[in-house]
């Protein structure tokens, strides 16, 4: 099967810093392709030139096969590589339809007179967002009065819509309540159901490893391999995460101090 | 059945600790159901549209109002409101998309230059004339978009520049041609009325005349009305009103002032040209800068390089009072309107009540903090609480 999109030996300077080093990631369609480290470890660069906001500085992107640059994230879109950033990417004082067709407004009649066809927008908003299972009361509402877990929802039908095949989600959960991040969740499921490529960045292990098939593993700018689900537990994705043995430092330290605290406490109850 | 399919079934009913679970779809119990007046409320234009109706009312209570309100009284208040409207209404959608431009007060000045010289010293016809200085503020609006979007610096700053820079070219061009800071006799011996009727004439005059011979409004000895029609200002002002106020709703261009000023980075990701929008609004206001200097040039006969001083910030003013949002991103054209209304009636309201005219002053700095306020107030109603970024 010929990957939904692929990087081969993709570097990424900035002046003298090596942000990403000879990274190669295959994500197949109808895949959910978890891309795990730390903090530094180059996924927000690595995001970055998966959406058309930096190039590489050595290596190629492919899309479904054929080699592509991307000078916008635009171009990415109209490839069908859609990035549902962290901060949202949804512009809160206008509303969901607005949002929703942002760049991309249906319109009728002809110049001079071409207008935005509002009731077909604010119809197909509104369909799209049910099609994932979202019920939208008023389309034309500001997205500012919409919830965290909403707006990553409308973000997300958003890029379904408009054809996307390869869906990238940086930290969709981070900031949402446990209901929130369940409903996005399920939204990934939906569209992993539907033949898309999904990669999704995620510090939560609780919200990465049920919806994952992929896990690639990247550590100072460096792809450390790429294991599917049945070849790595839940234990080692915990451990690489957070820094492979600092939590069992971190743990042990933590012990210490509480037996430490403990030991006192007896020592002033026998005065 | 069991307890536990039992609240599997009806899993919306509050468990042992009180909590009542969610599901996407249901309309929330917590969400207050707004009322028609609530969602009236809500428009960025309420806050303008009742203060008209306030200072309306105020001068009809005022001694002078039977003036202030008599046809000759509306139409010179209309007048003021139309000359502030046409500028507001581009600073409008410039602050909308974002950005400021504080030259226009000098473009005024400078367009007015522009027509005088090329028709008074090159020999240029009117319409040539007011053709150059068009094309003098399509260069001017451009060199500002241009530089504020390639320097990233606040166009506060560089409109700030032109504003000097423009003022300064039109004295001292004009003086070195002429000798002096004025231009008369510009339409003296320019034989096209129709071109200056344009900008001049007036609107339904045989309408007019009609009614001034049936009685109905005041005549002077020879018969012919006070107002021998609606002047071309308004007719201007309502145009581009309603032009920009379709183009801002309902076209594709509109939606991207909004998505500009919302947040261009956003805009630009899903491919807005933000740059060529901004670009576009600094020709407009410089555009609708040239168009009140030619109306008022056609009118007066004559320019003067002090012309437009400090309009900036009336236009300004008239945006923020129709709910314009100083940060960018919200706001009508109607309440920029009633915000130039306010303005002309004000204006007008305290010649005619006899209180002396330097506390219009006083009277525009309180109402812009007051409209401010309001602004600020209705955005976090429009936003539900904490009102978005």
């Amino acid at each position: 099967m010929t990957p939904a999109m692929e990087l081969r030996g993709v570097s990424v300077n900035f002046g003298s810093v090596k942000a990403l080093q000879d990274i190669d990631i295959k994500v197949y369609p109808g895949e959910v392709h978890c891309l795990l480290g730390d903090n530094g470890a180059g996924k927000s660069t690595l995001i970055k030139v998966l959406s058309g906001v930096h190039a590489p500085s050595k290596g190629e992107i492919l899309v479904n096969g054929k080699a592509v640059r991307f000078r916008s994230p635009r171009d990415a879109q109209d490839l069908g590589v859609a990035t549902v950033f962290q901060d949202l990417g949804m512009i809160s004082l206008m509303s969901i339809t607005r949002n929703f067709f942002l760049g991309r407004e249906p319109t009728r009649s002809r110049w001079p007179l071409s207008r935005i066809d509002k009731e077909k927008a604010n119809a197909v908003a509104k369909q799209a967002m049910a099609d994932i299972g979202i019920d939208v009361r008023d389309p034309t509402q500001a997205v500012g009065t919409l919830s965290g877990g909403e707006r990553q929802s409308v973000a997300i039908a958003r890029a379904v819509h408009f054809g996307a095949r390869v869906l990238i989600l940086d930290e969709p959960t981070s900031a949402l309540g446990v209901h929130q991040a369940a409903m996005v969740l399920k939204f990934i499921i939906e569209a992993r159901m539907r033949g898309l490529a999904v990669i999704f960045i995620s510090h939560n292990i609780h919200h990465a490893y049920p919806v994952g098939d992929t896990f690639t593993l990247l550590n100072r700018g460096r792809n450390r391999g790429t294991y599917a689900k049945s070849e790595i537990s839940r234990d080692e994705v915990i451990s690489i995460m957070s820094g492979g043995e600092d939590l069992k430092a971190v743990e042990a330290e933590i012990q210490g101090l509480l037996a430490q605290i403990a030991a006192r406490q007896s020592g002033v109850a026998r005065q | 059945m069991t307890a536990v399919e039992e609240q599997v079934a009806d899993n919306t009913a509050p468990d042992r600790f009180g909590i009542r679970s969610k599901r996407s779809g249901e309309a929330d119990e917590r969400l207050a159901k707004t009322g028609r007046m609530t969602q009236l409320l809500r428009r960025p234009e309420a806050g303008a549209a009742g203060g008209l109706v306030a200072t309306i009312i105020i001068f009809a209570l005022l001694p002078g109002a039977a003036n202030l309100y008599s046809l000759q009284g509306s139409m010179t208040f209309l007048t003021l409101s139309a000359e502030l409207g046409i500028i507001a209404t581009a600073a409008a959608l410039l602050m909308i998309a974002g950005e400021f431009d504080l030259s226009v007060g000098s473009m005024i000045g400078f367009a007015g230059v522009v027509i005088g010289l090329t028709v008074r010293h090159l020999g240029l016809p009117l319409w040539g004339g007011i053709g150059c200085a068009f094309a003098v503020a399509i260069l001017v609006g451009y060199l500002n978009g241009l530089i504020v979007v390639k320097t990233r610096l606040p166009s506060f700053i560089v409109t700030l520049a032109s504003l000097f820079i423009l003022r300064g070219l039109s004295i001292g061009i004009t003086r070195a041609v002429t000798g002096r800071t004025q231009i008369p006799y510009i339409l003296d011996g320019v034989p096209d009325p129709a071109t200056a009727g344009l900008f001049n004439g007036h609107l339904f005059t045989g309408f007019f005349q009609w009614m001034g011979t049936q009685g109905w409004i005041a005549t002077r000895s020879d018969g012919v009305p006070f107002v021998t029609g609606i002047p071309m200002s308004i007719v201007w002002w309502l145009a581009l009103t309603v032009l920009a106020g379709y183009v801002l709703t309902q076209t594709k261009y509109g939606n991207w002032i909004f998505a500009t000023g919302g947040d261009a980075t956003v805009a630009r990701n899903v491919g807005v040209p933000v740059d060529r929008v901004k670009i576009s609004l600094f020709i407009y206001t410089a555009c609708a800068a040239t168009l009140l200097a030619t109306i008022q040039v056609m009118e007066a006969g004559s320019a003067d390089t002090t012309r437009g001083l400090l309009k900036e910030f009336e236009a300004i003013i008239a945006a923020v009072i129709g709910g314009v949002l100083l940060t960018g991103g919200y706001g009508t054209v109607w309440g920029v309107m009633f915000g130039a209304l306010i303005f002309g009636l004000v204006q007008m309201g305290i010649f005619y009540t006899g209180i002396d005219t330097d506390w219009f002053k006083v009277f525009l700095g309180l109402v812009i903090l007051a409209a401010v306020l309001i602004n600020n107030w209705i955005r976090v109603k429009a936003l539900g609480r904490g009102g978005g970024r």
